[in-house]
C-alpha cells in the first residue's frame, strides 16, 4: 500500500504547475526492495516468461554487478542507492486484463487525468494506444484492426510469451546487454513497454502510441521498446510519458530498439513530461535512456523526434546506426530545462553503409538555473562513401543563471563524407516580449509562442494529434522562466 | 482621453522627455513632427509601457486611469494601441498564429469570447483585402524578412484588427510606396470615429494630405514647442525645425 499516502487532495494542490502530478490510489504489488538475483527471477516468473528469456536476464544481471554508473555527461546528482528502491511494481489486479472492461476503472480514471482515454470509441482518430502503469500494460487498444493488417502491436511481456521467435531475433540486437550501465540494468529487471512488429509491405494503418506513468514511489521504471519495420513497411510511433510530483528522485532508465529493414521507415516520437522536481530541484525523474535504431537495410529510414520537458536530469542520445546502403537517420529535438533541471542529451549518427545520410536539427530551451547540454557524435566509417549529415544546433537563453552547452564529435574516416555543423546561442530579446505584450499577449505566454516559434522545424515533424499538446506542454514547462 | 502633463521620463539614466506636456480627446486625431532624437519614439513606448523607460516626473491619464500602473498588456487590452517605427520579427512564429494569439489574449483580459481558428482567419483576411496584404504574408514568420513597407502595413493591419481607442502611429509612413501610404491612410480614416483617438508621429507633411490632423504639435528636446492646426505641418515642410529648435535645446 505504498502509494496511498498520498492522496486526490494533492492533486488539488497541486494546481497548474504540473497538472500531471497526481497519484492513483491502488493497492499495488512489489518485488522485496533492492536488487538481487532473486528479484530478477521474481520479475521473470511474474510474466510467465520462458527459460531462454530468464537467463537472458540474468546474464545481463551478472554483467551489470561488474559495471559502473558513468560520470561523462554534464549532469550532477547524489550518487543513486540502487539497494534503495522497487524494481517491480504492479497495480494489484488478480489476472491481466483481457479486454478494456476488465480494466481496473481507477486506472482508467488515471489515463482519462492524463488525457488519454482508453476507451476505443473515444479515441482519437486513426491512434492506437498500449499504456504502461508502473511496471505493466494495462491495455492495448484497436488491436483488432491492427492485426488484420498484420501489425503486431502489444505490452512485450505479451510478446516473449506469444511471438517468441521474433523477440529472441531482435532484442538485444541493437542495444546489447552489456551496452551500457543503464541498458544491462534495464535488460536484468525490464517489466514491460511495447512490442512493434510491421509485416513486409505493411503500412501501419494508425499512429502506434504508448503512454508510459509512473504511479508508485520508490520505484524505479524500466521499460524496453522493441519496434521491427519489416522490408517496405512504414510505422509512426509516439510515447508520452508522465509521473506523480514526489520530494523523492525516482529512476528510469528506458532501452528502445528499432530495426528498419530494407526500404522500411520508422518514425519514432517523443513527448517526454516526466515529473521535472520543484521550483528548488526537489524530487523529480532520473530519466536514463537508450535509444537506438539499426537502419540494417538499403534505403532504410530511422526518424527519431523528441520533446523532453520534463525530469530533474535526462541523459539519452536517441542513435541511429545507418548500416544499409543508402539509409537516412534524422533526429529533431526540442530539450527544455527550467529551474534545476539538467539535460544532457543528443544523438549518435553513426554511418557505416554508402550513400548513407543524417540530419540532426536540436533546439535547447534553458530557463532559471537550469544546464542544457547538446552531446552528439556524426562517425563517418571507412566504408561509407559519400556519406552527408548535416547539424544544425540551436540554443536559446531564458535569463542570466542558466547554461547552454554544445558538444559536437565528429570522426570522419572516409574522404567523400561531408560533415556541416552549425551552432547557434540566441536569448529572447527584450524587444520581441515587448511587442507581443504591447499587442495584450501576457508575458508568459509571450515567452511560449517565442519559444514555440523558436522550436517550429521540430514541432512540426509530430504527428498532427500531437503537434498541439506538445505546443501546449512547451508554454506550461517554462512557466515561471520570467520575472 | 489621453491626459499627459509636464512628462518627465529617463531612459538608462538619461532624461529624454523634459516636461511634455499633451492632451487628445476622443474623436480627434493629433500629429506629433519633430527632428530626429526629439524623443517622439521615447513617446510612444511610454504610452505603450515598455520596460526601461522611467516616468520621474508628471502623469499620464488615460480615459480617467493612471497609465503608469497598467502592464503592457493591460494597457492593450484597454485599448491602447502602437504601430512601432520598428516593428520586430519573430521567428517560426507565423504572422496568423500570432494575430489570433494577440487578440485572443486582448478578448480574454476584456472577458469577452475567444474567437476561434476560423473565425479568426476570416477576420484577418477582410481586413488583409482591404489593406492589400497578400494571403502568403500571413503564412509567413511574423515580420521575418519582411520588407520595411510591409512591416508597416502589417502594423495596420494589427490595428485594423485590434480596433483600438487610441492609436498611436509611429513613423508607420516612412519607408511606404504612394500606393501603400494611401492604402494605409484609408485604414486610420476608416477607424476614425468619435469614440477613438490617434496619435501619429512623421516626418512627411504628405501623410496629413491623406489623415487630416485636427492638431499638430512640434516636439523638440523631449517637449512640445508649438502646437497648431493642420497648417503647421504645411509651415514646417517649408522652413524645417530650426526656427523651434534653437530655444527648446
Ligand atoms: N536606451 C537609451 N539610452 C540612452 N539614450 C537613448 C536610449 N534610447 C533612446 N535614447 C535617446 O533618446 C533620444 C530620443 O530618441 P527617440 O527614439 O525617442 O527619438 P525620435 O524622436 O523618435 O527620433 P526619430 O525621428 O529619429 O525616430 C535620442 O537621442 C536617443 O539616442
Ligand atoms: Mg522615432
Amino acid at each position: 500500500m505504498a502509494a496511498v499516502s498520498e492522496t486526490k487532495k494533492t492533486v488539488a494542490e497541486l494546481g497548474e504547475k504540473y497538472k500531471y502530478g497526481f497519484v492513483t490510489d491502488i493497492e499495488m504489488e512489489r518485488a522485496p526492495k533492492g536488487l538481487n538475483e532473486d528479484v530478477v527471477r521474481f520479475i521473470s516468473a511474474k510474466k510467465g516468461e520462458p527459460d531462454w528469456m530468464l537467463q537472458w536476464r540474468l546474464g545481463a544481471y551478472r554483467r551489470w554487478r561488474e559495471m559502473t554508473e558513468p560520470t561523462w555527461a554534464r549532469v550532477h546528482y547524489p550518487k543513486i542507492d540502487y539497494e534503495d528502491a522497487y524494481y517491480y511494481a504492479a497495480p494489484k489486479t488478480t489476472a491481466k486484463p483481457k479486454g478494456l472492461d476488465e480494466v481496473d476503472p481507477k486506472l482508467l480514471e488515471t489515463y482519462k487525468k492524463l488525457g488519454i482515454p482508453l476507451h476505443e470509441q473515444k479515441l482519437l482518430a486513426g491512434v492506437a494506444v498500449d499504456a504502461v502503469f508502473d511496471s505493466v500494460s494495462v491495455a492495448t487498444t484497436f488491436k483488432a484492426k491492427l492485426e488484420e493488417a498484420g501489425v503486431i502491436f502489444c505490452p512485450i511481456s505479451e510478446a516473449i510469451r506469444e511471438h517468441g521467435d521474433l523477440v529472441r531475433k531482435y532484442l538485444g540486437s541493437v542495444v546489447p546487454v552489456t551496452d551500457n550501465f543503464f541498458a544491462t540494468l534495464n535488460s536484468a529487471v525490464f517489466s514491460d513497454g511495447t512490442f512493434v512488429y510491421v509485416p513486409k509491405g505493411v503500412r501501419c494503418p494508425m499512429e502506434l502510441s504508448t503512454y508510459f506513468r509512473i504511479n508508485a514511489s520508490e520505484t524505479g521504471q524500466f521499460e524496453r521498446t522493441l519496434i521491427i519495420a519489416d522490408e517496405g513497411s512504414y510505422v509512426s510511433y509516439l510515447e508520452g510519458c508522465t509521473a506523480p510530483k514526489r520530494d523523492e528522485h525516482q529512476l528510469h532508465a528506458a532501452v528502445v530498439e528499432l530495426i528498419a529493414l530494407e526500404g522500411a521507415e520508422i518514425k519514432y516520437s517523443t513527448v517526454q513530461n516526466w515529473y521535472p522536481g520543484d521550483e528548488e530541484g526537489k524530487g523529480g525523474i532520473y530519466n536514463f535512456v537508450t535509444k537506438r535504431g539499426d537502419c540494417r537495410g538499403a534505403r532504410s529510414k530511422i526518424s527519431w523526434t523528441q520533446v523532453e520537458t520534463g525530469s530533474a536530469i535526462t541523459w539519452k542520445y536517441p542513435s541511429c546506426i545507418l548500416r544499409g546502403e543508402g539509409s537516412v537517420g534524422e533526429f529533431y529535438s526540442i530539450a527544455i530545462t527550467n529551474h534545476f533541471q539538467q539535460a544532457d542529451t543528443g544523438t549518435k549518427m553513426i554511418h557505416l553503409g554508402k550513400n548513407t545520410r543524417s540530419r540532426i536539427i536540436s533546439k535547447g530551451i534553458s530557463a532559471g538555473k537550469a544546464q542544457n547540454t547538446y552531446r552528439g557524435l556524426v562517425s563517418v566509417h571507412p566504408k561509407a562513401a559519400n556519406a552527408r549529415n548535416y547539424t544544425q544546433c540551436d540554443s536559446l537563453l531564458i535569463g542570466r543563471e542558466c547554461g547552454a552547452h554544445t558538444v559536437p564529435y565528429i570522426e570522419a574516416r572516409n574522404k567523400t563524407a561531408r560533415v556541416e555543423h552549425e551552432a547557434t546561442t540566441s536569448k529572447i530579446a527584450e524587444d520581441q516580449l515587448f511587442y507581443c505584450t504591447s499587442r495584450g499577449i501576457p508575458q508568459e505566454e509571450a515567452v511560449a509562442l517565442i519559444v514555440n516559434g523558436f522550436c517550429r522545424e521540430v514541432l512540426q515533424q509530430l504527428p498532427m494529434e500531437f503537434a498541439v499538446e506538445a505546443q501546449k506542454l512547451v508554454g506550461i514547462s517554462l512557466e515561471g522562466s520570467v520575472a | 482621453m489621453l491626459e499627459i502633463k509636464n512628462l518627465h521620463v529617463a531612459v538608462g539614466g538619461k532624461e529624454i522627455l523634459k516636461g511634455l506636456t499633451l492632451a487628445i480627446s476622443a474623436g480627434e486625431v493629433h500629429a506629433i513632427m519633430g527632428p530626429n532624437g526629439s524623443g517622439k519614439s521615447t513617446l510612444s513606448y511610454v504610452l505603450a509601457g515598455r520596460e526601461g523607460y522611467e516616468i520621474t516626473g508628471g502623469a499620464i491619464t488615460y480615459r480617467g486611469e493612471n497609465l503608469a500602473e497598467l502592464s503592457p498588456e493591460k494597457r492593450s487590452a484597454k485599448g491602447i494601441f502602437l504601430a512601432m517605427q520598428y516593428p520586430v520579427e519573430i521567428p517560426g512564429v507565423t504572422t496568423l498564429t500570432f494575430l489570433k494569439t494577440a487578440l485572443n489574449a486582448q478578448r480574454r483580459a476584456r472577458n469577452e469570447p475567444e474567437l476561434d481558428a476560423l473565425a479568426v482567419l476570416k477576420l484577418v483576411r477582410s481586413k488583409a483585402a482591404s489593406l492589400n496584404v497578400p494571403e502568403e504574408m500571413l503564412k509567413r514568420a511574423l515580420n521575418f524578412g519582411f520588407s520595411g513597407g510591409e512591416k508597416k502595413k502589417l502594423e495596420i493591419l494589427q490595428m485594423a484588427l485590434f480596433e483600438p481607442a487610441l492609436a498611436i502611429l509611429d513613423e508607420t509612413d516612412s519607408g511606404l510606396d504612394i500606393d501603400a501610404l494611401k492604402l494605409v491612410a484609408d485604414g486610420v480614416n476608416r477607424l476614425r470615429s468619435p469614440e477613438r483617438a490617434m496619435l501619429v508621429i512623421t516626418h512627411y507633411q504628405r501623410l496629413l494630405n491623406f489623415i487630416v490632423p485636427d492638431r499638430v504639435h512640434v516636439m523638440a528636446g523631449g517637449r512640445i514647442v508649438a502646437k497648431g492646426g493642420k497648417e503647421l505641418a504645411l509651415e514646417l515642410e517649408a522652413k524645417g525645425y530650426g526656427h523651434w529648435t534653437k530655444d527648446a535645446a
